[in-house]
């Protein structure tokens, strides 16, 4: 008995002390999960540098940095310039994505549904409850539209993708400002909550005539059916790496306070209306300055060497311009007792 | 007379035909339960599962090498919390306060900290560890386990030491020993096998659990062996690969769900066999 | 002398031994105040803000910070007691062929099969029910229901496979295994001498247990039986994966719904403003206050009847 406790009393000792080695703590969006682990991954086999992400969704990213059980947080929501002075934050973004709706409909094709802005919103309105509903056939004579009830399925959990998803809808119809408004969790009108990304996406699969929103990534791994959706210039459009890649074209991030700039509903004959930016947000002045140096030298070689693997895995790299007015604002910003944390 | 007499054993073979039924039907479920568990457990598992650090989602390959071992971690450092401290609470219960009103109100409580919402557990140690100490910590999800450990142990603990006879305690008094040397030296060996089984109980319940964990010890994709950095355990994995967007998750999960299956029911096995080889019931 | 000294180095010894395990055993009842004081602490603003009106409205809006616990206690209650209507009948029929009808060869096997399954954890349910039962409800189950019982408001839905019902029903699951062990231990605890007495008299089976079997143990089944429901109240990963997580109060019980720990299990680490994790908290209270009284309640019932069944 006692040789047992002696045994581990040293194990403990042994864990608490001089094994550690540096470990990086980051959490939250969902959406850039696969690729931040890719990453994380590729990073420790070269460097043996060890960064730790858990996708606790965008919510919990921002609530985790701000109550400093991590060290860096990630959201597909960024936030504005006066939260982020409030809490002593800096973000930039990382990769940029598209949410698109997914339908479960006999007989479509993905692609061959189009929906205008004002059609979407009155659908996860639950004022349009059929889809044989006239402004719909109106719009897709080509296509058979069943007599099928519209189920809307949203996410039942905080999350950066509805974020993204309501803030489009928010601006592009004054019925849903003034009746759910946009965050990272709403009040829903209508529908079924399913739990991730995944949660909606099996949702959708399961039922017959439903529409929900997800992130396009999954929407390719799961094989469903997206819809076309027109844009701010009229035009109807697939959702894809290029058409994300168009919106994000005329974002002016230099001079866009704490890099908050929201890419839905933007200029663009190729843009898809939905896209959006996801951030790594790090405090401007890091208690622990060895830990932060590691996770603004791992977002580095992200940038420079990661843009090939972000490819791979269907997300668009930031690119090259930007990824510089954002290190050149490390090196400004980011302060560690005085001292600036970042040299280029 | 004849009629009545009928109608009695057409109510008799009703009635047992029912329980009969439902029990068929409940054990059905429970073995339909088992069989998935082995059946879509069993192809996840190979020299990898049991050896590796997962790969990134998407690619092939990888294990679960560092939540097997996170769990065992965990549950370790739980034990090493909760045993020794519910051993002497029970010590208490048994020895000392016996009916006393504080050991009523000992009793009363631990009977109802048993059962619990885990859940509410980790809120609470989320609320006293993880947010002052300033991260998610594996020394956070051992005290949400030990916490729920803990009136287990003192509970079996007072039970199997109140077996030893009283006139056991009295012939080591009368020798001259005092009374915790007593306790320690004739009481705990006598019920050294009672205590065992309760600990292993304990562990078993403990090593399965999933919500006191989501936010204290939290999750890692690499090996730790640290206590105040998060770790992976099987169960958060499982809650996690579950719900998540790959077939290959999916899989695992169904290999970790068959692990941890496995081990919680070859504990309890095992803890069983400890009573029955010391008195035939 | 030196006996003298040895007296007193026993003395101390003793002292300090006992002053330790008191030590402990007085630990629990701290922690169990403790644990109600953060709690409560931490669910301050939200009670502040919303006071009694917390309990009561439905509203659970993260945008405009206006919160309610009303679909999460009614998701946790009415899950919990479709559980118990469903595991009770068929838990003391388990509990009746085990302690009346099984062979004696059968009887140990099963009971003690019955009894390992109750050591299961319980995330294991979840994810049964996830991946192999929801999707054999909705494809084979719900549409039938919803044919042919479907002008019942209660049966009313779409096939999702994912709701109330299909949560309650796993809970079942869950708890038929406690229930029932904790039953039949119960069943053997009544005299052999009132069950002959009853037969020589030329009682059937049934009369015997029906008459004299569950009067006698009426306190312990009740008691067992609220257990069984203090475990489905407070169980987490059996009901978040199959409930739906869906804060609409809907009548039928085939729609989803959500119960608190489902609720704090999806929206605990997301939650970002310091009102919402509080009524995420003042949730978590609720929950401890709603099982605290529950089980106490069992535990007045079983009272007489001590059981040591074990530990479960």
């Amino acid at each position: 008995m006692k040789k047992v406790l002696l045994a581990v009393t040293l194990i403990l000792l042994m864990a608490g002390g001089s094994f550690a080695d540096t470990l990086i703590n980051g959490a939250g969006a969902t959406f850039p999960y696969p690729l931040y682990s890719k990453w994380a991954y590729e990073y420790a086999k070269k460097t043996g540098l060890k960064l730790n992400y858990q996708s606790i969704g965008s919510g919990g990213g921002i609530r985790q940095i701000k109550e400093k059980t991590v060290d860096f947080g990630a959201s597909d929501a960024p936030l504005t310039a006066k939260e982020l002075s409030e809490a002593g934050l800096f973000q930039f973004p990382m990769t940029i994505g598209g949410v698109v709706p997914v339908v479960n409909l006999k007989g479509i094709s993905p692609g061959q549904i189009k929906l205008t802005p004002d059609l979407l919103a009155d659908i996860f309105l639950g004022k349009i409850n059929k889809w044989n509903d006239k402004r719909i056939t109106e719009l897709n004579a080509g296509a058979a539209m069943p007599d099928d009830k519209i189920t809307v399925v949203h996410r039942s959990d905080g999350s950066g993708t509805t974020w993204i998803f309501t803030n489009y809808l928010d601006k592009v119809s004054k019925d849903w400002h003034d009746k759910a408004g946009f965050g990272t969790a709403v009040k829903w009108p209508a529908g079924v909550g399913g739990k991730g990304n995944e949660g909606v996406a099996a949702y959708v699969k399961r039922i017959k005539g439903s529409i929900g929103y997800i992130e396009y990534a999954y929407a390719v791994q799961n094989k469903l059916t997206h819809t076309k959706l027109q844009n701010r210039d009229k035009a109807f459009v697939d959702p894809s790496i290029e058409s994300f890649g168009a919106a994000a074209a005329s974002a002016d991030w230099r001079n866009a306070p704490g890099f908050y700039v929201v890419l839905t509903d933007q200029p663009g004959k190729n843009s898809w209306p939905i896209s959006g930016a996801t951030f790594i947000i790090i405090h401007r002045q890091p208690e622990e300055c060895g830990k932060a140096k590691i996770v603004l030298g791992f977002f580095d070689w992200a940038y420079r060497d990661g843009a090939e693997m972000a490819k791979s895995l269907d997300y668009v790299p930031i690119p090259k311009n930007v990824s510089e007015i954002m290190e050149e604002a490390w090196a400004r910003e980011i302060k560690c007792k005085g001292q600036a944390l970042w040299k280029r | 007379m004849n009629f009545f007499y009928l109608r009695r054993k057409f109510y008799n073979l009703l009635a047992l035909t029912v329980s009969l039924l439902s029990a068929g039907f409940g054990i059905f479920f429970l073995f339909w339960i088992l069989k998935d568990v082995i059946t879509l457990g069993l192809p996840a598992l190979n020299w990898a599962f049991f050896t590796e650090l997962p790969v990134p989602p998407g690619a092939e390959g990888g294990g679960l090498a560092h939540a097997i071992l996170g769990t065992i971690f965990v549950t370790v450092v739980a034990t090493v919390i909760g045993v020794p401290s519910g051993i002497l609470a029970g010590t208490y219960l048994s020895e000392y306060g016996r009916k006393s009103g504080t050991a009523s109100v000992v009793r009363f409580l631990s009977d109802i900290l048993v059962s619990a919402p885990s859940i509410v557990i980790g809120l609470f140690v989320y609320a006293i560890l993880v947010k002052p100490l300033g991260g998610f910590s594996a020394i956070a999800g051992a005290v949400a386990l030990s916490i729920i450990m803990l009136p287990v142990i003192v509970r079996t603990a007072e039970e199997v030491l109140k077996l030893v006879p009283d006139s056991t305690r009295e012939a080591a008094l009368a020798l001259g020993a005092p009374h915790w040397k007593v306790t320690v030296h004739v009481v705990y060996r006598g019920a050294i096998r009672g205590i065992t089984t309760g600990v292993l109980l304990a562990v078993a319940r403990v090593s399965g659990e999933t919500a006191p964990l989501l936010f204290t010890s939290f999750n890692n994709s690499f090996w730790n062996f640290n206590v105040a950095e998060p770790t992976a355990t099987l169960t958060v994995t499982i809650f996690n690969y579950a719900l998540g967007p790959y077939e290959d998750w999916h899989t695992k999960a169904w290999g970790a769900a068959l692990i941890i299956t496995a081990t919680v029911l070859l504990v309890t096995i095992f803890a069983r066999l400890l009573v029955t080889r010391r008195s035939p019931r | 002398m030196a006996l003298l000294e040895r007296h007193k180095a026993d003395k101390i010894g003793d002292a300090v031994f006992r002053g330790v395990s008191y030590f402990f055993a007085i630990s629990v009842v701290v922690l169990m105040l403790f644990i109600f004081a953060v709690l409560f602490k931490e669910s301050l603003p939200a009670i502040k803000k919303f006071g009694l009106k917390f309990l009561v409205s439905s509203s659970w809006d993260p945008v405009r910070l206006e919160f309610g616990a009303l679909p999460s206690v009614y998701g946790t209650i009415v899950s919990s007691i479709i559980a118990i209507v469903i595991a009770v009948p068929i838990s003391l029929g388990i509990a009746i062929f085990l302690t009346e009808m099984a062979p004696k060869g059968f009887k140990g096997p099963i009971g003690t099969a019955i009894e390992l399954l109750a050591s299961i954890p319980s995330i294991i349910y979840g994810m049964w029910g996830l991946f192999v039962f929801a999707p054999f409800l909705s494809d084979h189950v719900e549409p039938w229901i919803i044919e042919y019982l479907g002008f019942i408001p209660i049966f009313n839905g779409a096939p999702l496979g994912i709701g109330m019902l299909p949560a309650g029903f796993i809970l079942a699951i869950m708890i038929i295994p406690f229930i029932s062990s904790v039953s039949r231990d119960v069943f053997q605890m009544v005299p052999p001498m009132l069950k002959e007495s009853g037969y020589g008299v030329g009682a059937t089976k049934w009369e015997v247990i029906r008459k004299v079997v569950i009067p006698y143990t009426r306190s312990g089944i009740i008691g067992a039986v609220i257990l069984g429901l203090g475990r489905a109240l407070g169980e987490t990963m059996a009901v978040t994966f199959v409930i739906g997580n869906s804060h609409e109060i809907s009548h039928a019980l085939l729609d989803p719904a959500t119960s608190i720990s489902a609720t704090l299990a999806n929206e605990f680490t997301e939650a970002v403003d310091p009102l919402y994790l509080s009524s995420l908290v003042a949730l978590g209270l609720i929950l401890f206050v709603i099982t605290f009284i529950v089980l106490v309640l069992a535990k007045f019932l079983i009272g007489g009847f001590s059981y040591k069944g074990g530990n479960l």
